[in-house]
């Protein structure tokens, strides 16, 4: 539990030092806000010409889009900063952080904590509540307590994806950028109803990268969809098991790659 | 005829520059050929609903995701140009010795911007593309003048893209952390551009206005050409206009740059 007191104190530290630019800190969130925001309008364009997109509706597809932004603006906002390690790796900066008393995982992820990020969480948040409000859902016990399950197990597949990308750069270096692909595209891809995706890249991303647990098996579960795999509706509550999967395999892969560093210079 | 070799030489040093980062590049790769798989799948669903969107058919919509794809590094559409290091040079005041070299700051700029543009061109945008158009059925126009006439406007869209940028860049001037002003510039040129969604598909009003601004010069101008929906001496001259405003604007801007503002730096 040091790691999470490390991690408290440095993105305390990180706040403080935030606020003393107080109008950028405004201006950055609402560029945070609106990034995603632009994301959202171009889906209700493609809405102004059709009525449903892979036969879900607007409200259908903006859960399906809230989910998946809350999930990950969370993931991002508490360790979206580990996409910097690279830098660090290349500068040879990450020296510094392996003498401190300290896990080196929490002070990298709370490296630069950008409480702006909380931009994403809001307007995902409103999505998420617009289409709640629109959606004509059964709600039963079980799907109620699906909703919060989801949402957390999400932000830790998520926070697995980053940590992953990050025991990756170990290796890579200037590669850095295709974390990119899993991270903003996984949240991009599950923007949009599974059927509109070819089969194969449906089986990719629910057995190999199992983003599909992020929202699209919960959701199906939810809204009664049938998901097009097949696969049981009660599939959905495995997502708790996989999140915990991928956290699993995420710290390995980062304690395999912080043991292959070898620092720089000449 | 000096001063031609000199800037030629600046634009074959951004061009090496960016080749020497082979790993960036294959990542950029990968990670445009990712994104380009899901806009491709959504297209194609909202393009079987409605057949003839926008006046494309689907391997015209098809064709306009790859392009998307290759322009985004190319013409830095939501940042990632040279403007990065001339704001720095800006905020740290070595801007100062950029305007001693007995040179031009906007076309120095301007040729390093179209060197690094060139690169990426080749080195990320055909494979993308290449791929898209082998796995996808695409639409591909089989006549050599199709493809000469694209390529002119690619290069009036170099211009554009390097005019929006050299301003925002200069803004540093006044605002001394141009990361705001970047940041806005970037999403609204993300969104204007029409890479979430072919300009032509904005519904009414909101169409009107995207296709007169700037950005509808970067990816929409060269698409329609290449799909064989603009005419190309009209495409020219909108997007000829706009590189010599913006241009324009940016002389204006620099020379009151230079003579009001005090350097930053100690």
């Amino acid at each position: 539990m040091a790691g999470a007191r490390v991690y408290g104190l440095i993105a305390g530290m990180w706040i403080r030092s935030t606020m003393a630019y107080r109008a950028s800190f405004v201006m950055t969130t609402f560029g945070s806000f609106t990034a995603t925001f632009f994301d959202f309008v171009a889906i209700m364009l493609m809405f102004s010409r059709v009525h449903a997109l892979g036969g879900w509706s607007l409200p259908e597809v903006a859960f399906l889009y809230g989910l998946s932004a809350v999930s990950f603006g969370l993931a991002d906002l508490v360790i979206g900063s580990m996409d910097r390690l690279g830098r660090r790796l290349r500068d040879g900066t990450l020296d510094a952080l392996l003498v401190r008393p300290a896990p080196v995982l929490a002070q990298v992820a709370a490296d630069r904590f950008a409480l702006r990020r909380l931009g994403r969480v809001t307007q995902g948040s409103l999505v998420l509540g617009w289409a709640l409000s629109r959606l004509d859902v059964g709600w039963t016990a079980d799907r109620l307590l699906l909703m919060p399950l989801t949402l957390l197990s999400g932000c830790a597949i998520f926070c697995a994806v980053f940590v992953a990308g990050a025991a990756f750069q170990f290796v890579a270096q200037d590669a850095a950028e295709v974390q990119n692909a899993f991270t903003y595209g996984g949240t991009t891809l599950l923007q949009y109803p599974p059927s509109v995706f070819a089969k194969d890249l449906v089986r990719g991303v629910t057995f190999l990268l199992p983003l599909a647990f992020v929202n699209w098996l919960p959701a199906s579960y939810i809204l009664g969809r049938p998901y097009p795999l097949d696969l049981p509706g009660r599939l959905a509550w495995a997502t708790p098991l996989v999140a915990a999967a991928c956290c699993a395999l995420a710290g390995l892969a980062w304690r395999a790659g912080l043991r292959s560093y070898r620092s720089t210079g000449s | 005829m000096g001063a031609g070799r000199l800037y030629a030489t600046v634009a074959l040093g951004g061009f090496r520059r960016y080749a020497t980062y082979k790993a960036a590049t294959a990542a950029g790769v990968f990670t445009n050929t990712v994104f380009g798989l899901i806009l491709v799948y959504t297209y194609k669903a909202l393009w079987e609903l409605r057949p003839h969107l926008g006046g494309y058919d689907q391997a015209q919509a098809v064709t306009y995701v790859w392009l998307g794809q290759a322009f985004l590094s190319t013409l830095a559409i939501s940042g990632g140009g040279v403007e990065d290091e001339l704001m720095e040079r800006i905020r740290t005041g070595d801007v100062a010795i950029d305007l001693y070299r007995p040179a031009d700051l906007q076309l120095w700029w301007l040729a390093a911007d179209l060197g690094r543009a060139f690169f990426q061109l080749l080195g990320r945008g055909v494979l993308p593309f290449v791929f898209g158009a082998l796995v996808f059925p695409a639409y591909l126009p089989t006549d050599a003048g199709t493809w000469a006439a694209f390529l002119v406007a690619v290069l009036l869209a170099m211009l554009v893209g390097f005019g929006i940028r050299y301003l925002v860049a200069l803004s540093t001037f006044w605002m001394l952390d141009g990361t705001g002003m970047g940041q806005m510039t970037w999403l609204l040129g993300y969104f204007c551009s029409g890479m979430l969604l072919p300009l032509n598909v904005f519904p009414g009003g909101l169409g009107t206005v995207v296709r007169a601004l700037p950005w509808s010069s970067l990816l929409q101008a060269p698409a329609d050409i290449l799909l064989g929906h603009g005419q190309p001496l009209r495409t020219y001259l909108f997007q000829g206009a706009w590189a010599v405003v913006l241009l324009g604007a940016g002389r204006l801007l620099q020379s009151a740059a230079t003579r009001r503002v005090v350097v930053q730096g100690g």
